[in-house]
């Protein structure tokens, strides 16, 4: 049968569709979505060592949430992941958009410190988590060797040891690291607000602070939308700057243990203290997973609603 | 004429390349090759010439060694054992980490008839790659691991000081050396499992092994007065520590008694090679945990590393036996103690190096490295527990009752003997 020029065009057009659509579609169910779905049923199984054994149905969820093993632990992990997605929202969010600010008001040498303030994140976070770890050593790091300096010697701390500083120290090297991230970001939406709004407001005599107040931080919504987003998906997955610089265990004594290092004790075991126990740990990820998702999509559509079309 | 010389010269080397290379490759084939996985990268010539006596041997066998990272070696291991591949032979550990790879029945299972050279190990060893459900051995041990105190001969000799016999030795001893001005211990709290070498190399001697035998029968538990006093003493010891020891890691104290800066460091026997190698004009001894008084015995903390299996999966398992048997030789158990400082469990083997012929000394006396040899076994694992209560403790934030208590209760919660 004679094929039309029309329906050829369409065959065409579907095939390839096809080729574009099939290869990402197979890569992303083999890679991400067979591993995610093979988690979630992992973490039904109770495991022997590597060798998979009963099914125990959420047995292992409940040991995760509220045993008397694993509960205090993850509970408290949760809660260190709870401080730090507040206080980076402060310090890496914040201060990336009062430095975007500076930046966008293009002031002497902005060109440079634009790239400046971008370095860090390039940086692999091994890197930044063993400068970090240098930096704090209590006896020849640079922090405290300045505070010896200037003679601050009472505020001189064994910071990566001491319970009451690690986190915040893990929290403000995480910060340095990403906070131009969020810095470039915010320029650019500042940079895509139209310069005849900030006139009018200028001209209508507005303080600086009410300007940032009621018009740039407004009209930048949608990037404030993805940053808080990424923020809040970044911290509950933290990671690599706690490994780097406190080990897996959240040394000392829990204060820094995130669900990322849990996870990881757990499903894979820690070499030097305990055993893996992979049921466990795929109920945490499945459980971890779920939590982002859940909550991550009804950020964005909260903070989809505060953005304003112009 | 030029030009045709040259394409003939051409086309004879091409063709003598290619004759070469099915000549090996045929050579290859009769070859069984066996891939052997370790997580000692730093080993790699040692075991490199091993290979190659062992080749002269058996020449239809091969060996292929590669290393993986010690932080990720169990969970490429484990990924690739569940997914049914894996080497032929495979360096494993010792204890729980054993289990959790023998349980499933990767490894396969060894025996006096199979491995006759087993019988070249103490019980002790044996066990520690020992399945407690089966009683079966599932490899060959490799190195016998002590936790004692490294000392810098030089600075004691220069500071006028001897290697302390009791406590109350120890004490003064620290008190000497800091009144002239040198660190005592080189050793930071910072990283967690430093805990558990600490108290170890320093307490011992003074828990003793019927404090062992108590635990394990279940006649004393961990808030036994010998465990208490012992956690108070290393307490008070931990003054002379590096400065700022919460905050030091592992790493950087390290640095700090290689560099010649601190005076003793208390750890594993393995740490001697390593601070050799870093600083090859260290002058180094050992001694084990001092006593609470004198004529009681002196002991050290002892276990083993981890042994050499077998993959039950391997479809070369009687090459890959005769390449862990090898491994199980005297011969092999001298090289290994001679060339990497680190003492073999083998019987009968000849140590030329003075400071591990102290080391096996010393290693005659011993009790349990405790929490990696009996309670490495479940969550929370007695090492997880000793070693963030003691971290806490030294940092001044629970007494050793408290320490004591939670460690306790932690193990109560599986282990049957203290649930009475």
């Amino acid at each position: 049968m004679p094929v039309s020029p029309k329906q050829a065009r369409t065959l065409k057009h579907r095939s390839w569709v096809a080729f574009l659509v099939i290869p990402p579609i197979v890569f992303m169910s083999l890679f991400v979505v067979y591993p995610i779905l093979s988690a979630f049923a992992y973490a039904f199984y109770e495991w022997r060592g590597l060798a998979r054994g009963d099914f125990v149905g959420l047995a292992n969820f409940k040991d995760v949430l509220f045993g008397p093993t694993m509960g205090p632990v993850v509970w408290n992990a949760f809660l260190h992941n709870v401080y730090a997605l507040i206080a980076l929202m402060i310090i890496q969010n914040g201060g990336g958009f009062l430095l975007a600010w500076l930046l966008y008001k293009e002031p002497f040498g902005f060109r440079f410190h634009r790239v400046a303030v971008f370095v860090p994140v390039v940086l692999s976070t091994i890197i930044v988590g063993f400068l970090w770890k240098l930096f704090l050593n209590p006896n020849f790091g640079l922090v405290n060797q300045a505070l010896y300096s200037v003679g601050l010697d009472a505020l001189a701390k064994p910071w990566l040891g001491d319970s009451s500083t690690a986190l915040g120290a893990l929290i403000l090297a995480n910060a340095w690291h990403f906070v131009g991230f969020p810095t470039l970001v915010y320029l650019a939406g500042m940079q895509r607000i139209p310069s005849e709004i900030i006139e009018a407001a200028r001209l209508d005599g507005t303080t600086e602070w009410q300007l940032l107040k009621n018009v740039v931080w407004p009209l930048v919504a949608p990037s404030t939308t993805i940053l808080f987003t990424l923020l809040f998906i970044g911290a509950f997955n933290w990671f690599e700057i706690p490994y780097v610089m406190v080990g897996l265990d959240g040394s000392p004594f829990g204060s820094t243990d995130v669900l990322g290092l849990v996870f990881y004790r757990t499903a894979f075991g820690n070499q030097s203290a305990s055993i893996q126990n992979f049921g466990q740990g795929s109920a945490l990820a499945t459980i971890l997973f779920l939590f982002i998702v859940v909550f991550a999509s009804l950020l964005t559509l909260w903070l989809r609603r505060r953005e304003i079309q112009f | 004429m030029m030009r045709d010389n040259m394409k003939l010269t051409r086309r004879i080397l091409m063709g003598a390349a290619v004759g070469g290379y099915l000549l090996s490759g045929a050579a290859a084939m009769a070859k069984t090759e066996l891939t052997f996985w370790s997580w000692r990268q730093e080993d790699k010539a040692f075991y490199q010439d091993i290979i190659k006596k062992f080749e002269a041997k058996e020449p239809e066998i091969s060996v292929k060694f590669e290393t993986y990272a010690p932080e990720n070696y169990q969970t490429i291991l484990s990924t690739a054992l569940a997914a049914g591949r894996g080497p032929d032979v495979i360096q494993v550990r010792a204890y729980g980490n054993l289990e959790t790879i023998a349980t499933p029945g990767y490894l396969l299972a060894l025996d006096k008839q199979s491995v006759p050279e087993l019988a070249n190990f103490p019980d002790s060893a044996l066990a520690a790659e020992t399945v407690r459900a089966d009683g079966k051995v599932y490899a060959v041990p490799f190195a016998t691991q002590t936790m004692l105190v490294v000392y810098n001969k030089k600075i004691f000799k220069d500071a006028g000081v001897n290697p302390p016999q009791t406590w109350d030795e120890l004490v003064a001893l620290t008190q000497a050396l800091k009144a002239k001005n040198i660190t005592p211990f080189a050793n930071g709290t910072a990283t967690a499992w430093q805990n558990e070498t600490i108290v170890a190399a320093l307490l011992s001697s003074q828990l003793g092994k019927q404090f062992e035998d108590d635990i394990v029968s279940g006649k004393a538990n961990f808030t036994d007065a010998r465990f208490v006093n012992a956690l108070a003493k290393l307490k008070d010891i931990s003054a002379n520590f590096s400065p700022n020891f919460t905050g030091v890691d592992y790493p950087s104290s390290q640095q700090l008694f290689v560099a010649g800066r601190a005076a003793m460091f208390a750890g594993g026997s393995f740490e001697v090679a390593n601070f050799k190698s870093q600083n090859p004009s260290l002058d180094l001894g050992v001694f084990a945990s001092p006593v609470a008084k004198a004529g009681d015995e002196r002991l050290i903390a002892r276990y083993y590393d981890g042994g050499y299996a077998v993959n039950a999966k391997s479809d070369k398992k009687d090459a890959a036996v005769k390449f862990i048997r090898f491994l199980a030789t005297p011969d092999y158990g001298t090289a290994f103690t001679n060339q990497l400082k680190n003492l073999s469990p083998i019987k009968g083997i000849k140590i030329e190096d003075p400071i591990t012929q102290d080391v096996a000394k010393l290693a005659d006396n011993s009790m349990s490295y405790l929490m990696l040899v009996r309670f490495r076994y479940q969550e929370p694992s007695g090492s997880v527990l000793l070693q963030s209560n003691v971290q806490k403790m030294l940092a001044g934030q629970q007494t050793p009752e408290q320490a004591a208590a939670e460690i306790n209760k932690g193990i109560t919660t599986y282990y049957k003997p203290f649930q009475k």
